[in-house]
């Protein structure tokens, strides 16, 4: 039970960590800070040059070395304080709601990057959480769309049987035998060039969400199909009961198992192909972050070599996608118990 | 297992040298070139990695770089440019002659000297060369170079060794159209070009003794896929100081990579020997072990190529293009182009993008041009309030969320397409993108396969703004003249054009024509000056950076002199050598 909580728990918080991006990331993560590209993870300090212990951890403003491009000097001449609560850039909390509240940085000229800056002396902690917006919400919206996609069609298909069957199950097989990649390079080539970030998001997520229904449809139509012929449902048929009903009360509740446990595999699965897909560029654009768009620069061979601190999106990646799974066994087991 | 891999290995290197072809004696009467200063040994091999398989052999077909760079070894010309002066040498030609009126160069061959496979070599080959090159049933890439004044060029033996070149109009560096225009032979290729097959002799699969040029190298082996193996031309016509036959080096290996980056590892593992324009941020990873690797690195400065910022100002009313023709009356207004170039920070692309590799343009002429740029045109600095000013006097205002709106009040947005391929160009634009919000517009960036890019800016017009560089070619301005004449093919911004569209254009039309007819490089040079400053002025490409020519090869390469010209490497491959005390040092 305690692994269970926690794993729900990491997962909550992880959710409205990038929920709230903006309210964590201590900068605007298009901000471009042209001195400090691939700057590496500010060092917190406790200890200052002078050997003086300090309770509140501090960091130094970097310098550029210049002699050489990717290094950089630590000024030890002022110490900058890690604040808690400090006004910044201004960000959208809410839709409508604006705010400058951050939950820590430093004060300028210092800049405090935990996670290094990118090539464009990017902060990479403040990309990684909104490109989590990203990337986390393009996995859940389509795994939302297929889910209630496949159990409309499944459960037509289940319940009323015969032609309407084939003719759902047929589609179905259509969808699962669609390369869905070479789809979605057929569809952004065919739509003009200028598509803004939100009308690339929703496209990304339909793709997702129509190539990806016919799986849960199939499961939930197997279960429908069952169901259907059990012999409490024959008996509320007898007793006179409608469609609408037999579906709500009785058909329609045996099929939650299927549902979490299809939904638990699938946000996973999602969030990879975001991934992929923003990889491939064929995501959001820039300056707009997603942690597959992150992980493109890393096609670069000196990228690939030389800043390890770029490599985070993938970890974060691979922790979210880990969570799902354990949540998804752990929902498993849980149905079981109560079903014995 | 393994020493029986090691020993089979040996026995393979030992028979591939004990194969390769010796130099023949110098023979009395030959007229050799001979190369003062060069004394080497010779032996070894030399791998170089090419960023793809070239497409062909055919000197009369070429176009892509990869087939240019092999061709190059294989193939000489009359005159050449040396790529380290940057001036014309002798070659095949042992001098040459310009009439008074300067129409006429009349050209002496070198006696005696042999193809790559023994046959001789005389004024028929170069008479048979041109006529090939210009016969339009060839589709040769260099015709368009042997047109002067709309007229080709006429070449007829004199005698046996002698062949006079007439031009239909003085031709400012005539002599330079000579360089890279490989001589073919005769007595192989009569045949194929009476039957008007040139186009199909010579691919990369043509048996090796049905091949032959005036280069240092001659073809020796092609596995598909894999690596072409050029062996020693030992008939070749140049000599070191003490009378021995070049080149030094038995075999040149060309293996095929995929993309730079594995072009960059194969040299970093020590599979390849010499690395032709390294990316700046690849140089750094090389240049972190150098020492360890023992390889030498080489920053040439900057290079001719320029890279620039344009936007669509083609005619499109035969197009249904609704869209970018709406957004093309900010696209024709000079003071959006002039607030545009005012608000890019140029620093920051030769720091970031070229890691301080490059230097910031305001120009089409590079620096690394030290005989045709014009030192006075303005470098100005970035400045967005200046950029706000030019656009509020040219009607632009500003939205209270701070987006710039027209006169119409339509809100300024555009596309900039980079190649996919072009990591360096993508970076520029996301730059731009950044400091053009500054400004208030909105840029979206889409990086597009190089061919779809290519195709929307040549053909279909169906884009509003691109980064794309050019001139990779001779420093000469005739070598521009197809970007800036408003006929010319490489006219991006506006191509297709009958006449000039705007009076700037028909002054340049006017300068580049003259400084083609024009001898006196003085002169030449003020005409020049005088485009690259309207060319500034008028902003129909907003230059961004020209890159540094940056290279590598074996510490145990001597002779080793890259140069900002294209081959950059390999140049001068025939005096290369391979110092023996340094030789087993490597791997």
């Amino acid at each position: 039970m305690r692994r269970e909580g926690l794993i729900a728990g990491g997962l909550a918080g992880l959710h409205l960590l990038v929920l709230l991006a903006g309210f964590a990331a201590p900068y605007d993560p298009v901000e471009q800070t042209r001195t400090l590209p691939f700057a590496p993870p500010s060092r917190l300090h406790l200890i200052d040059a002078d050997g003086a212990f300090h309770l509140r951890p501090f960091v130094y403003a970097l310098a550029p070395d210049p002699d050489n491009f990717d290094s950089y000097i630590e000024d030890t001449a002022q110490r900058f304080p890690v604040q808690m609560m400090v006004a910044g850039s201004t960000y959208s909390l809410l839709p409508g709601v604006e705010s400058r509240l951050h939950l820590f940085g430093v004060d300028a000229p210092a800049r405090i990057s935990l996670l290094g800056t990118d090539g464009f002396g990017r902060d990479v902690l403040s990309r990684l959480l909104h490109g989590g917006r990203i990337s986390i919400g393009a996995g859940l919206l389509a795994t939302l769309f297929a889910l209630l996609v496949g159990i409309g069609f499944g459960t037509i298909a289940g319940f009323f049987g015969g032609r309407v069957d084939t003719a759902v199950m047929r589609l179905a097989d259509l969808f699962m035998a669609v390369p869905w990649l070479y789809l979605l390079f057929a569809v952004r080539a065919a739509l003009p060039l200028h598509l803004d970030t939100r009308a690339t998001f929703l496209l990304l997520v339909a793709v997702l969400g129509i190539v990806g229904w016919a799986r849960p449809a199939r499961l939930i139509r197997g279960i429908v199909l069952s169901t259907r012929e059990r012999t409490y449902v024959t008996a509320a048929r007898g007793l006179g009961a409608q469609a609408p009903y037999l579906l709500r009360r009785h058909i329609l509740p045996q099929t939650l198992g299927v549902v979490l446990t299809q939904a638990g595999l699938l946000v996973p699965q999602y969030i990879l192909a975001e991934v992929t897909l923003s990889f491939l560029g064929l995501g959001v654009g820039e300056p707009t972050p997603s942690w597959g768009a992150m992980l493109g620069s890393l096609q670069q061979y000196s990228v690939l070599t030389s800043y390890w601190w770029m490599f985070t999106p993938a970890i974060a990646l691979v922790v979210v996608a880990l969570s799902y799974s354990a949540l998804t066994s752990m929902v498993h087991e849980r149905m079981r118990l109560a079903a014995s | 297992m393994r020493l029986t891999g090691s020993i089979l290995l040996v026995a393979l290197l030992s028979g591939l040298s004990a194969n390769a072809a010796v130099p023949t004696a110098v023979a009395p009467g030959e007229d050799v070139l001979v190369e003062r200063a060069t004394s080497g040994t010779h032996g070894g091999r030399l791998v170089v990695a090419l960023r793809a398989e070239p497409k062909t052999l055919n000197p009369a077909a070429a176009a892509d770089a990869p087939s240019r760079e092999v061709i190059g070894r294989m193939t000489g010309d009359l005159i050449h440019i040396d790529r380290a002066t940057q001036s014309t040498e002798v070659a095949l030609a042992s001098q040459w002659k310009r009439s008074a009126d300067g129409r006429e160069y009349t050209l002496a061959l070198r006696k005696g000297i042999r193809f790559s496979d023994g046959h001789p070599f005389d004024a028929d080959d170069v008479v048979f060369t041109f006529r090939v090159l210009l016969d339009e049933r060839t589709g040769a890439p260099q015709r368009e170079l042997l047109i002067v004044g709309g007229q080709p060029i006429r070449v007829s033996k004199v005698d046996e060794y002698t062949v006079k070149v007439t031009l239909s109009q003085p031709y400012a560096a005539a002599e330079r159209i000579f360089d890279s225009i490989a001589i073919l032979p005769q007595h192989l290729l009569n045949e194929a070009y009476q039957k008007g097959a040139m186009g199909q002799i010579w691919s990369v699969a043509t048996p090796a003794k049905s091949i032959a040029g005036l280069g240092p190298y001659r073809l020796k082996e092609y596995v598909a896929g894999q690596r072409l193996v050029l062996e020693r031309n030992p008939y070749y016509w140049k000599t070191d100081s003490a009378k021995r036959r070049l080149p030094y080096i038995d075999e040149l290996v060309f293996l095929f990579t995929g993309n730079e980056d594995a072009q960059v590892i194969r040299f970093q593992s020590g599979d390849s020997d010499v690395l032709s324009r390294a990316s700046a941020d690849n140089f750094a990873v090389l240049a972190r072990d150098q020492a360890a690797k023992r390889y030498q690195l080489k920053d040439l400065g900057p290079s001719l190529e320029y890279n620039f910022l344009f936007f669509n100002q083609n005619d499109l009313s035969g197009k249904n293009l609704p869209q970018v023709s709406a957004k093309q009356q900010w696209f024709n207004d000079l003071g959006f182009r002039r607030a545009v170039s005012r608000a890019i920070d140029r620093e920051g692309i030769a720091r970031l993008v070229y890691r301080g590799r490059a230097v910031p343009l305001w120009g089409n002429v590079s620096p690394g041009n030290r005989l045709w740029i014009n030192t006075s045109l303005p470098r100005t600095p970035r400045s967005v309030n200046d950029a706000r000013t030019i656009l509020k006097t040219s009607g632009f205002s500003w939205r209270p969320d701070g987006q710039l709106l027209d006169r119409q009040g339509k809100p300024v947005t555009f596309t900039i397409v980079t190649s996919s391929t072009s990591a360096q160009r993508t970076e520029m634009a996301t730059l731009i993108q950044a400091d053009l919000k500054e400004l208030g517009m909105d840029v979206q960036v889409v990086p597009l396969e190089f061919r779809a890019l290519v195709d929307r800016v040549f053909q279909s017009f169906d884009y509003d703004a691109s980064i794309l560089g050019l001139g990779g070619g001779d420093a000469d301005p005739n070598g521009e003249m197809n970007v800036w004449l408003s006929s010319g093919s490489n006219h991006l911004w506006r191509l297709g054009q009958q006449k000039p569209a705007t009076p700037w254009e028909a002054e340049v039309d006017r300068l580049m024509k003259q400084q083609l007819v024009t001898l006196d490089y003085r002169e030449r040079k003020q005409l020049f000056d005088r485009v690259q400053t309207i060319v500034a002025e008028q902003l129909p490409f907003i230059f961004l950076a020209a890159p540094h020519i940056l290279v590598g090869a074996r510490a145990d390469l001597a002779n080793f002199q890259p140069a900002v010209l294209d081959h950059y490497t390999l140049w001068n491959v025939e005096r290369m050598f391979l110092r023996p005390e340094l030789r087993s040092a490597r791997k």
